[in-house]
């Protein structure tokens, strides 16, 4: 596809982003309402890469808390052990449930780094008004959308555990606080993937600029 | 102009501006530019879609009522459905985490099957539910939150982990959430917003005349 693709936004059309009715908007005026649903019509998400990159900061961030801290302390009468993210990944690793320790890597380690790193490059390209493979990038951007939702997974086997292993002084495991901190970086960054709106990937493809 | 714009479609990853063809049933619309899916013609999608969800519905409730699973050390048998578990780790002073778990893993499931019965069950009957541009926004809005299956692997994860230490027992709710997110996958792969949108709209019209 070449640079005169016909764009909505260039046309002064609009699609509503909740029932995806497309309708003609005139651009520089104020609020406008679908027209069929109600809701706001905007031509690009507004303020998508503002939002986007505080929510992927504050992801950043709180993913440290999330990794260095306790996520599940177990006790029993004769052991008692504290373990992050990525230590109890490797006891289960050592103790010979393999299949359990690859699953939990990949929802509690690789997808969450997988979706911050990816959203940090598609902000970055977006802000460079980057016309490299755009494609490939909306593809990179529909995968995290797609796994985003799996590395909720740690925190309902912390709740599932806690809740069930309350035997006193047999057994008893307890969440951490590592559990909260983890549960915001996975909420924080599917509010991320919410916000990134895909479409200005291909902006840099027209000489114009859309915004709102 | 409104005959007009009707029949265009911005696509939503990168704003191409196509006209809508007459899809066979089973197949998809993609964009030619980023390959992106525009629209789905899935069969009988309304009806599918209301089956499913009624199925769901009736299973979600068995989900919820009996135990996930039970454990049993020298006697002592402790079990937990979802919502004690919610409770319980709100007791453990962790109180966010026993807020995301339930509004992912109760909540926004139970809004979701709640939301497309309101919607299919008055139209397959002929009529046009009350505010349905609302409950299609709550639909749109409420689909990532909802983690059944993602529920369903933290099941069995835990199940694994209990079993090095305990003595394990299934309990109802465990096999209810394996066929609820079946059922959950079914319904979400029947359902075409695009066509639900267009038949309210054409119900609509049909009553309340201009």
């Amino acid at each position: 596809m070449t640079a005169d693709a016909p764009i909505a936004a260039a046309r002064g059309l609009c699609s509503c982003h909740v029932c995806q009715l497309v309708s003609r908007r005139t651009r520089g005026t104020g609020k406008a309402h679908c027209p069929r649903c109600g809701a706001r019509l905007h031509f690009r998400k507004p303020g998508s890469v503002q939002r986007c990159w505080a929510l992927v900061i504050a992801s950043y961030i709180l993913y440290i808390p999330a990794n260095v801290l306790v996520m599940m302390e177990t006790g029993s009468l004769i052991t008692y052990r504290k373990d992050t993210i990525v230590s109890g990944v490797v006891h289960l690793w050592k103790t010979g449930s393999w299949m359990i320790a690859v699953i939990v890597f990949i929802a509690s380690v690789a997808i969450p780094l997988l979706k911050l790193f990816s959203l940090t490059l598609l902000l970055i390209s977006v802000q460079r008004r980057s016309t490299w493979n755009p494609r490939q990038r909306t593809r990179l951007y529909r995968l995290v959308e797609a796994v985003g939702r799996w590395s909720m997974l740690d925190i309902y086997v912390v709740t599932l555990l806690a809740a069930l292993v309350q035997l006193g002084t047999m057994a008893t495991v307890k969440a951490g606080p590592a559990a909260v901190a983890f549960g915001a970086v996975v909420v924080l960054t599917m509010f991320a993937t919410m916000e990134f709106d895909p479409r200005l990937i291909w902006d840099p493809l027209q000489k114009e600029e859309f915004h709102d | 102009m409104a005959d007009r714009s009707a029949q265009l479609i911005a696509c939503h990853e990168c704003d191409l501006l196509q006209r809508d063809i007459q899809l066979n049933p089973g197949c998809y619309a993609s964009c030619p530019r980023c390959g992106a899916v525009l629209y789905r013609n899935a069969t009988d999608s309304a009806d599918r879609t209301l089956a499913y969800t009624l199925a769901a519905a009736m299973v979600f409730i068995g989900a919820n009522v009996f135990p996930i699973f039970s454990i049993e050390v020298q006697g002592d048998r402790s079990a937990i459905t979802l919502f004690e578990a919610v409770l319980s780790l709100w007791d453990q002073e962790m109180r966010s985490i026993s807020l995301l778990v339930f509004l992912t893993a109760m909540l926004a499931p139970a809004l979701e099957l709640v939301s497309i019965t309101y919607l299919l069950l008055p139209l397959k009957l002929g009529k046009v539910p009350p505010s349905y541009p609302l409950f299609m926004r709550i639909l749109q809005f409420i689909e990532p939150w909802g983690m059944v299956e993602v529920l369903m692997l933290g099941v069995l994860v835990s199940l694994v982990k209990l079993t090095n230490n305990f003595r394990v027992i299934p309990g109802m709710a465990l096999w209810s959430f394996a066929v609820l997110t079946l059922l959950l996958a079914a319904a979400a792969a029947s359902f075409n917003a695009r066509d639900i949108w267009a038949q309210l709209d054409a119900r609509w019209k049909e009553q309340v005349p201009r």
